[in-house]
């Protein structure tokens, strides 16, 4: 075990240890320990102001990718993943099939059909086309499934029926606080997975001003491959410090949440 | 997730009666599922039916565009590019994922046989790689590979060392390897751990009782329990094998000599679109990588539940 937990938190460390470091000592010292100034600071200012602040502009393409993105699929997850534990309408069985063959598509293997497809509808190169596909995780809808027929009792259902109150009402008051964990979990996932998407907005976007930080920060990194362009290894070291922090504060923050979550809705024996 | 058909959850209706008498049949449901059927059906179905309609056609200089049938189809399948991605991703999941899945189990048995505050810390830190982006995770190991400052230059000059350059051509698919183990072994390791904790503690009690030991314990209780989770593991990990793209796409920035446009049937995919312009053949490999990856992900699932029975 001591060995698994040095390979998981090596290259973190490595991470950080390097984003301390000049491009010079970068190039000219042992990767494991601090070497030379400590030029952390340095580097977060050359990185949030070159080009005049792009990486700033792709942590705000980000953000706004993660909250309407994972936000919006932890929503549609949570009404549909509910509506298929609590009630039974026409076509149910089918909504089921259908959701489980599209799983099993890859979805890697869609990107390049959806993009001809968007850019017929002329949704390419605009935030909608990174947003649009995020809204979909059939892994979420799955989890608020199962998570929702044992979390909220259908006695209360009734109990909120007899009183006249509508189904929405009742799924807004009552029922989301009682899938709370499940939907910290979808969130948790959803969240990881917009942050870190990388394939769709490479295919979808050609403007830089609509980066993600993950697309953006391959594209410094490639930068040294040109001819003449201009080589900031340390500008993309501190850069993927810069975009793994939020994203393992919020891990850290949530953690408690999201395992209870995962235990009783994912996995039922 | 591809779990439903592991544990449909339509089943546990039929277990308990109590819920099945509140479920009317009427369209009240489709208000809250149709939504996410709508994006669903924007973004899964059009596009899926889309490739298929593009499939069957292809675009000339001469003639424009023009149904062909199964022409690319025939192309494909008798496409020696297309052939050797497919080999390059079946070997790497049939190396990689036992690996990766088996170190996993290791570490979920050893956190749930040892409930204490250290296990929550062991936890969280091997699942933080899960954290980190594909695009950083692959800047980082590819940093430390290289020679230039990477890790494996500074071992090699501290120790005299001759460790072969892991972006050559012989070891990139094992450097890929490496750096998707590092990615997910939190992640299986975090859905077996969640497996094992349901199991009622009692059942151990009554197991030592009987005289069983850990080792008995693992082989006739835990095991058991973790099949769902490990096929559930294994069905996501084969579909990720297949759809191979972000690490070997981001490492070919600093491997340009040893990692070709075609080194993952998903890459040939996307350099056919985006390069060469060819979409209607991009769209039949598409296709035909979906449905293998769907077969396999079936077998992989049935070979699962066989065993269970």
């Amino acid at each position: 075990m001591g060995a698994l937990l040095i390979y998981s938190l090596l290259p973190l460390f490595w991470l950080f240890v390097n984003s301390t470091k000049t491009q010079a000592e970068l190039l000219n010292s042992f990767g494991l320990w601090f070497s030379g100034p400590n030029a952390l600071w340095d580097n977060i200012v050359a990185t949030v102001t070159y080009n005049d602040g792009v990486f700033v502009r792709w942590f705000g393409n980000t953000l706004l990718y993660v909250v309407v993105g994972a936000g919006g699929a932890t929503f549609l997850a949570a009404l549909g993943g509910y509506g298929l534990a609590k009630f039974n309408f026409p076509g149910k069985k089918a909504v089921f099939a259908v959701v489980l063959g599209a799983v099993a598509i890859p979805g890697t293997a869609l990107a390049v059909p959806t993009f001809l497809m968007f850019s017929q509808m002329g949704l390419t190169n605009t935030p909608w086309a990174v947003i649009l596909p995020s809204l979909i995780s059939p892994f979420g809808l799955y989890l608020i499934w199962t998570y929702a027929l044992d979390a909220v009792p259908t006695e209360v259902l009734e109990a909120a029926r007899m009183d006249g109150a509508g189904e929405f009402r009742t799924f807004f008051t009552i029922s989301l606080k009682l899938l709370a964990p499940g939907l910290v979990t979808v969130l948790l996932f959803t969240l990881v997975a917009t942050w870190n998407n990388y394939f769709l907005p490479l295919i979808m976007l050609s403007e830089p001003t609509w980066y993600p930080l993950t697309v953006g920060l391959k594209q410094w990194s490639a930068q040294a491959q040109t001819v003449g362009g201009d080589v900031i290894y340390n500008l993309v070291i501190t850069g993927s410090l810069l975009t793994i922090v939020p994203i393992i504060v919020a891990f850290l923050f949530l953690q408690r949440y999201w395992q209870s979550g995962l235990a009783s809705g994912s996995v039922k024996a | 997730m591809t779990t439903l058909s592991t544990l449909p959850p339509s089943g546990q209706t039929l277990q308990s009666p109590r819920k099945q008498h509140v479920q009317k049949r009427d369209w009240t449901g489709w208000k809250f599922i149709g939504p996410f059927m709508i994006v669903f059906a924007l973004v899964l179905i059009a596009p899926v039916l889309y490739s298929i309609y593009l499939s069957f056609f292809k675009d000339q200089l001469v003639g424009g565009n023009s149904f062909v049938g199964f022409e690319n189809y025939a192309q494909a399948l008798s496409d020696p590019k297309f052939w050797e991605s497919m080999g390059r991703v079946t070997l790497f999941f049939v190396v990689q994922v036992p690996i990766m899945l088996g170190i996993a189990l290791f570490a979920a048995l050893a956190i749930d046989s040892a409930r204490l505050h250290l296990s929550s810390f062991f936890r969280i830190a091997i699942f933080l790689p899960y954290a980190v982006p594909a695009v950083v995770a692959t800047l980082m190991w590819g940093f430390m590979y290289g020679t230039k400052f990477g890790l494996v230059g500074n071992l090699n000059d501290f120790f005299s060392l001759s460790i072969p350059d892991p972006l050559s051509s012989s070891w990139v698919l094992a450097s890929i390897g490496n750096i998707v183990t590092w990615e997910f072994i939190g992640y299986n390791m975090i859905l077996f751990y969640a497996a094992l904790r349901v199991i009622p503690t009692d059942l151990y009690e009554a197991a030592s009782l009987d005289g069983a030991n850990a080792f008995r314990i693992i082989r006739s209780i835990k095991m058991p329990a973790l099949r769902p989770a490990i096929v559930i593991g294994g069905i996501f990990s084969v579909i990720g094998s297949f759809q191979l793209f972000n690490e070997p796409s981001i490492l070919q920035s600093l491997a340009p000599n040893t990692i070709s446009t075609y080194f993952s049937p998903n890459m040939y995919a996307y350099n056919l679109s985006f390069s060469g312009q060819q979409y209607n053949y991009s769209a039949t490999i598409a296709i035909i990588v979906g449905l293998i990856t769907a077969v396999i992900a079936y077998i992989v699932q049935n070979s699962g539940s066989r065993k269970e029975a």
